[in-house]
């Protein structure tokens, strides 16, 4: 009870005073400060720009009030793939058509909102195959007097590319196979793998919440951007993917930085309390989602076109990328450990960490470690979703964000703001993601993770490495 | 001019469509958790799938139209129970992590192929299902009525009857709003956003009135899901983690803690989105911006206004800044 008083005064005295005396000067550079971010993100990510839709049948028109789904199938030799049966279900309609000579499809609808188109996959040429990572049916969003589509992505006969289990796949079958204990050490290997990445990417976003106190929405979109930066270097600018890795860590850790010095450390000067900051967070994470939308489009892209190449280590089988992923999250995770425990920054995070006001008293520079923090946690997130990119073969807009659950997960099992609660709670998270998949179908993996969520804050709130007094 | 015209049709007809009515039901709902006790809820959108799924499936399976409403209410009370036991003692965050969480496994068990006979999976339900009951009680008759620029058929799938019952719903739940806000419980609600020690020195249970308040705004934010799902179609995907913060961004828009905040939030949320929309359409040319792009513009924008508005107007349009809940522990 003592505690609570004290913590409480402590918001008095730094939240609410100078939230009045420091008003005045600060709006106008802090709207420019967005302005400059907003633009620094879309001129890094313009690399990339490239028309997504440029398809026009004239089998439908949009106007006032219709609107047209429609798109291009192509077979995986480049060719329209022709009469193949499409469904489209929404709203009141229910649907099917048949793409054309040109492997064009289209139709009309007259009530805006979400739509699901189908391919059916038994009207696919001999031999061409849908790509696991593309959803069937894909959402896609109907609008009056416009034009929406989604595309579908063929893959020729000779490509199977998901012996590796990734995490759409395996989930359909899953459910009616019996466990067998070669499933088992597979899905424990996945799990290992997801794990890891997962701690990669959960490290920073407990750091941040260790150092600032706040719960960032928008590390997600921190993973998605390093995994679509990737794309933009490696696929599209064409480099070697280990110089695309480097450029693209280093232009994520410096987005951290940025983020920062023009957005987060003008707020807390403002003193703006955590929970307006949260929000703030979220409304960065819905721009950044559509800023990738925009420029990316809303389909799965892939870093690395080649196919995996597997190798299989007793009865499982990894991709070779898998392996690399594996052992490179590992290596920067012991790196980011003794950074913390040995040097003499670390120890300083850990002290801000722990008491920033205490830390602030025996002179450390906590807006320094903050900034730190930040470059470390971005940096950390783009390379978890570098790898996530190539361990899943595909990466979307929305990678980050459905990883962002996990993440927020991993660390209230771990305790939030400790460091190394993150890892523990990455892994076991990750191993029971995976796991779920040997008894339950793929829809229900994520829901054990966030199951377990609520389970540890009914039963210990502060997670396994937490202190009591954080939490209430 | 003629695109302009389109834009202001668009505009004007969304500020009468169900749906935005749907999204102000939801965002009072968020008013009393977050606007007047200070709970962060960050799955509202949650509350409206079960509302919505309790509804229709209690529909499909022959029940009648009164008794789907009462079991949908019933579903998100007890959800709200579960999720508000665990974390109502805790700091604010850990609710809004729990809430976000637990709509994204409602809306993934929706949407599972397990359970495609009753949700219909990722495809979900079309709205002829389950609107028969509802539309039956339609005393307008059929054929179509013109009101100013609308016209829209009196009874159908999209027409005069929901919006009628819709805005009702809208008008009735404001006042009840207005009402419980003034009495001796919604004092004590109020208390507890601005200092929770201080009500419970009072004697007052904190916790439970704390969970009153999350189980009437998510039964709140079950009927706007309702409303939402009977002039369209029942689709899991629909309600996820974006309608959450639509009607966040609504609610902040509007100003939380006032009655009319959340409905005004609602209107403009949407007259806003299609008039950056029409607007990019219009003047900015295909080569930089293709239709699909001046639509994810809009939603960029509406990202970025929520962040600047929760720095500089964090009380909304509408909003006391004496009646701020982000202090809110």
């Amino acid at each position: 009870m003592m505690l609570r008083v004290v913590t409480k005064e402590r918001n008095l005295t730094t939240l609410t005073v100078p939230l009045k005396m420091r008003r005045l000067p600060r709006p106008r550079k802090l709207a420019a400060a967005f302005i400059l971010i907003s633009v620094a993100i879309i001129g890094v990510l313009s690399f990339g720009a490239s028309p997504t839709f440029a398809a026009t049948t004239a089998a439908c028109s949009a106007n006032a009030t219709t609107g047209c789904l429609q798109g291009t199938v192509k077979l995986s030799t480049g060719e329209p793939a022709v009469g193949v049966k499409m469904t489209i279900v929404g709203a009141d309609l229910d649907a099917s058509v048949q793409t054309d000579a040109a492997g064009k499809w289209a139709q009309a609808i007259s009530v805006a909102g979400a739509y699901k188109v189908g391919l059916d996959v038994s009207t696919l040429p001999a031999g061409e195959t849908l790509d696991p990572t593309n959803e069937n049916p894909a959402t896609v969003q109907g609008k009056l007097g416009s034009n929406a589509g989604t595309v579908f992505k063929i893959l020729g006969s000779g490509s199977a590319t998901n012996s590796d289990g990734t995490m759409t796949t395996d989930a359909q079958t899953a459910a009616a196979g019996s466990v067998t204990w070669e499933r088992f050490l597979q899905q424990a290997a996945s799990g290992i793998r997801l794990g890891l990445l997962l701690a990669l990417a959960s490290i920073g976003l407990s750091l941040i919440y260790g150092t600032t106190g706040l719960s960032n929405f928008a590390h997600g979109e921190q993973v998605t951007l390093g995994g679509l930066l990737a794309y933009v270097f490696a696929n599209l600018l064409g480099l070697n993917l280990v110089v695309a890795s480097i450029i693209t860590v280093l232009v994520c850790a410096a987005t951290g930085y940025f983020q920062d010095a023009l957005i987060w450390k003008p707020l807390r000067k403002r003193g703006i309390a955590n929970t307006q900051l949260m929000i703030v967070t979220i409304g960065l994470s819905i721009s950044l989602q559509y800023v990738f939308q925009f420029f990316i489009g809303a389909k799965t892209v892939r870093i690395d076109m080649a196919n995996p190449v597997t190798v299989p280590i007793g009865p499982i089988t990894l991709s070779e990328q898998s392996l690399w992923a594996m052992l490179i999250s590992v290596v920067v995770i012991i790196l980011v450990g003794l950074f913390l425990l040995r040097s003499r920054i670390g120890r300083a995070t850990r002290a801000v960490s722990d008491n920033p006001s205490l830390a602030a008293a025996s002179g450390i520079d906590v807006d320094r470690i903050i900034r730190l923090v930040w470059t470390l946690s971005a940096g950390l997130a783009g390379l978890a979703g570098i790898m996530l990119g190539l361990v899943l073969n595909g990466i979307s807009w929305q990678t980050g964000m459905q990883l962002l659950l996990l993440m927020f997960a991993a660390v209230t099992l771990g305790g939030l703001g400790t460091a190394f609660g993150a890892f523990v709670g990455a892994m076991i998270i990750g191993m029971v993601v995976e796991l779920t998949n040997l008894v339950l179908p793929g829809d229900f993996k994520y829901a054990t993770a966030l199951l377990i969520l609520i389970l540890v804050l009914l039963i210990r709130p502060q997670g396994i490495f937490g202190r009591r007094e954080r939490i209430g | 001019m003629n695109e302009l015209l389109t834009t202001l049709n668009a505009i004007l007809a969304s500020i009468i469509s169900p749906g935005t009515a749907a999204l102000a039901i939801a965002a009072i709902g968020l008013n009393i958790h977050f606007g007047y006790t200070g709970l962060l809820n960050m799955g509202q959108a949650g509350f409206m799938l079960i509302g919505a799924y309790g509804f229709v499936i209690s529909i499909t399976a022959g029940l009648p139209l009164i008794v789907a409403v009462i079991i949908a209410l019933i579903a998100a009370t007890l959800f709200a129970l579960i999720l508000g036991i665990p974390t109502l003692k805790l700091r604010g965050d850990y609710l809004a992590i729990v809430t976000i969480s637990a709509a994204e496994i409602l809306r993934m068990i929706g949407r599972s192929s397990l359970l495609t006979s009753v949700t219909g999976g990722s495809n979900g339900l079309t709205g002829q299902s389950y609107r028969g009951p509802f539309t039956d009680l339609s005393f307008l008759g059929d054929g179509q009525s013109t009101l100013g620029p609308f016209t829209y058929d009196n009874t159908g799938s999209n027409g005069w009857w929901v919006r009628l019952v819709a805005w009702s719903l809208v008008a009735i739940i404001s006042l009840f709003v207005f009402l419980i806000m003034r009495s001796p419980w919604g004092r004590v609600l109020r208390g507890i956003r601005e200092d929770e020690d201080a009500v419970r020195s009072l004697g007052k249970n904190v916790y439970f009135y704390k969970m009153q308040a999350l189980i009437l705004g998510g039964v709140l934010g079950a009927v706007g899901g309702i409303m939402f799902v009977l002039p369209a179609s029942l689709q899991a995907d629909s309600m996820g983690r974006a309608m959450t913060f639509f009607i966040w961004t609504a609610l902040l828009l509007g100003g939380a803690a006032t009655i009319f905040g959340p409905i005004l939030g609602s209107i403009i949320f949407f007259a806003l989105r299609l008039l950056v929309q029409g607007l990019a359409g219009q003047f900015v040319p295909t080569s930089i911006m293709n239709s699909q792009q001046t639509e994810q513009f809009s939603w960029i924008m509406i990202g970025i206004v929520l962040m600047l508005l929760v720095i500089f107007r964090p009380q909304g349009i509408l909003g006391d800044k004496k009646e701020l809940s982000f202090n809110a522990k």
